[in-house]
């Protein structure tokens, strides 16, 4: 697939053009990412699924250029539109250059899975608040204290004003995930990534701050991709959803094209994997026969082949599919894509 | 905090009790007594002690007297008075002994430790950041031979080069001429020529085991995820790799801080043996030799003494250092 050289259109502020992250490790070369692409549009939210070692975190490192050392940035294009009528295309960027640390944190903020330990343990929240606010925003540390103090409102902690001294110990994991979040908002990105951010919390906790995040998407504006292996909570705060399956996207489409219309076998598999509300009543859950496979040696062919109860024996297994592409910018890599025969969801 | 503080204070004195007595017993275990030791060495001269002039010196030192009663005149004169007791060896008061070298020990020691500091805490944040590199590699293998070769080797191999390429008088602090004059410009640049080799042996000793230490701790701590966050926050390598793992990795160099102290007061007697420093360790080795307990009881007990105060100001540093344990 060639890379796509087109402007982005207006309304666009992500666009990932296949692209590949591989890692070379002792026992071989794993093709983490292998050819991603999706979009994510101003104020928009991307919610991206799929299993452990799908790739879903290794992509949304690359949009940071966060990658570990031993990742091989093995191609494709990531364009990010900081403010309207600019462009960065970040995966030309030197890895640690200014550019790149002034998107991070000032234009893109990221949440990650573990509020335990995502947070500096000798810092108060208050001082890594304040630090990037004085980092990006260039203003002083008063100017800075007052920010960091509106922001732990804004994520709804209790005493703000008292909060800023605390240390991270010192909170639940509800809290310092809203600390974690007030940290990536501090100067007001364009996008937010949240890699994961409710996995570690409790139910309860993860209902809490799903609701921050839509609250505070709608006040600020923010476009966010939001990883998760849950689809529920997709379908609660995503407009767009990317499944991805062993470094690809398998489908991708708006929340209702993919919750009633999937069009690649893995979406069905995962969503007759869970139960639904006015589902039509079942003895058991279908799950996904095998396992996913070993990425060392992942599968020719269509990766998904193996496991998938369509697989056309010749065609499957030898020919990696093409994007076929649906109306409403619903898109799935499949050989049957818009073949499959109905099935009750 | 200050609660912590007082309630550490107070239990440092059953602490330290503890030690002088069980020290003080200790050293009056091995059979016989100084006047053994000290007729056994006027023998070897030749000369001797009849049994009548053994039991007279034992009673006007009062070696006859329960341990107990011994070790109660001896601590209640230190307490009191502030007196450490007389010294059957060199016949002067332990205090003028030990004073007297404890401020060279003290220079030598927080030299050599500030030194080990500013090589072992770059060098292993270094070694951590480019693992793996070439210059991970050499201070790797500079940090096994720095902690193979024994500290008197590398003393007689200091002294060795300093004296035939360098031309140097070498061992002792000072060189004779200046032993007794004045403190003078000249003076402390004579001092500073023979500060070096101990100061160069005792910090390789320690920065080569610290390295490693650093090294392994920064490598742990760079894996976190906090430092992730850091780096997407958009602060430059060096922003994060000091203000982070850093601050986290330095907290064993902390906690060992007040080790440092009694180690280096006691510690490297051989190099201070090979290298003639006038410091305590020699003494305190000859102390125990001889059996003069009332020395080497001071000895322990201000060792004791140091390492009790050394480990509370650990904890201290700890506590400002790290509010995980400041607020736990």
């Amino acid at each position: 697939m060639s890379v796509n050289t087109t402007p982005m259109p207006p309304e666009r502020l992500l666009e990932l053009d296949d692209v590949h992250v591989h890692f070379s490790m002792r026992e071989g070369l794993v093709r983490a990412v292998n050819g991603v692409s999706y979009h994510v549009d101003r104020g928009k939210v991307l919610g991206i699924v799929g299993e452990s070692g799908s790739g879903k975190s290794v992509t949304a490192r690359a949009i940071m250029r966060l990658l570990s050392k031993n990742a091989i940035e093995a191609g494709g294009r990531i364009r990010f539109r900081p403010e309207p009528g600019k462009e960065v295309e970040i995966s030309s960027l030197p890895r640690d250059g200014r550019q790149v640390r002034e998107l991070r944190g000032g234009h893109i903020g990221m949440i990650f899975q573990e509020p335990m330990t995502a947070l500096s343990p000798v810092h108060s929240i208050g001082t890594q608040i304040m630090r990037t606010v004085m980092l990006h925003r260039r203003v002083g540390k008063e100017a800075a204290r007052a920010r960091a103090i509106e922001l732990l409102e804004k994520v709804q902690l209790p005493k703000p004003t008292e909060m800023i001294e605390r240390y991270p110990h010192q909170l639940s994991g509800g809290m310092r995930q809203r600390a974690m979040i007030a940290l990536a908002l501090s100067c007001d990105p364009a996008l937010l990534i949240a890699d994961e951010p409710t996995t570690a919390l409790d139910v309860t906790t993860e209902a809490q701050i799903l609701e921050l995040l839509k609250s505070l998407q709608a006040e600020m504006g923010m476009a966010i991709v939001f990883i998760t292996h849950n689809f529920g909570v997709v379908a609660d705060i995503a407009d767009r959803v990317a499944v991805m399956y062993l470094g690809r996207i398998a489908e991708t489409g708006s929340v209702d094209d993919i919750f009633y219309k999937p069009k690649h076998p893995y979406t069905r598999a995962l969503l007759q994997s869970i139960p639904r509300l006015g589902q039509a009543p079942v003895r058991r859950l279908k799950t996904i026969p095998g396992m996913v496979p070993d990425p060392f040696n992942a599968p020719a062919g269509c990766a998904f082949h193996p496991r998938c109860a369509y697989a056309v024996p010749g065609r499957c297994d030898t020919l990696v599919p093409e994007v076929s592409l649906f109306p409403g910018d619903q898109s799935a890599r499949c050989h049957l894509a818009g073949k499959l025969p109905e099935e009750v969801l | 905090m200050l609660g912590y503080l007082t309630k550490r204070a107070l239990w440092a004195i059953p602490t330290l009790v503890f030690v002088s007595f069980i020290s003080f017993v200790i050293i009056q275990l091995p059979p016989g007594d100084y006047i053994t030791a000290y007729a056994a060495q006027l023998r070897h001269g030749g000369e001797y002690l009849t049994e009548a002039q053994e039991a007279a010196m034992r009673q006007q030192y009062g070696l006859n007297d329960p341990i107990l009663v011994q070790y109660w005149r001896w601590i209640s004169n230190i307490l009191l008075r502030g007196d450490f007791g007389h010294s059957l060896e060199w016949n002067a008061p332990v205090s003028s002994l030990i004073w007297e070298r404890l401020g060279l020990t003290l220079a030598i020691s927080t030299l050599s430790m500030v030194f080990t500091w500013i090589i072992a805490i770059p060098v292993g944040v270094y070694a951590a950041t480019r693992q793996y590199s070439l210059f991970d590699y050499l201070f790797t293998i500079f940090g096994f031979l720095g902690k193979g070769i024994p500290d008197f080797l590398l003393a007689l191999i200091l002294m060795w080069l300093g004296f035939t390429w360098l031309n140097m008088d070498v061992g002792g602090l000072l060189s004779p001429r200046y032993e007794s004059a004045p403190w003078t410009f000249d003076k402390v640049l004579n001092l500073l020529s023979h500060l070096w080799i101990p100061v160069v042996v005792l910090a390789t000793g320690g920065a080569a085991g610290l390295i490693r230490v650093m090294r392994a701790n920064m490598l742990d701590e760079m894996g976190k995820p906090y430092v992730e966050t850091a780096y997407a926050q958009g602060l430059s390598e060096r922003q994060v790799v000091w203000g982070y793992p850093v601050r986290v990795a330095l907290n064993p160099f902390i906690s060992t801080v007040g080790w440092a102290l009694p180690a280096l007061f006691s510690g490297d007697v051989i190099t201070a043996v090979v290298l003639n420093l006038p410091t305590t360790g020699p003494l305190l080795l000859q102390a125990l030799k001889m059996q003069d307990m009332y020395l080497a009881g001071s000895f322990i007990l201000i060792l004791s003494v140091f390492t009790v105060v050394g480990t509370l100001v650990s904890d201290v540093l700890l506590a400002w250092s790290d509010p995980r344990i400041r607020y736990a």
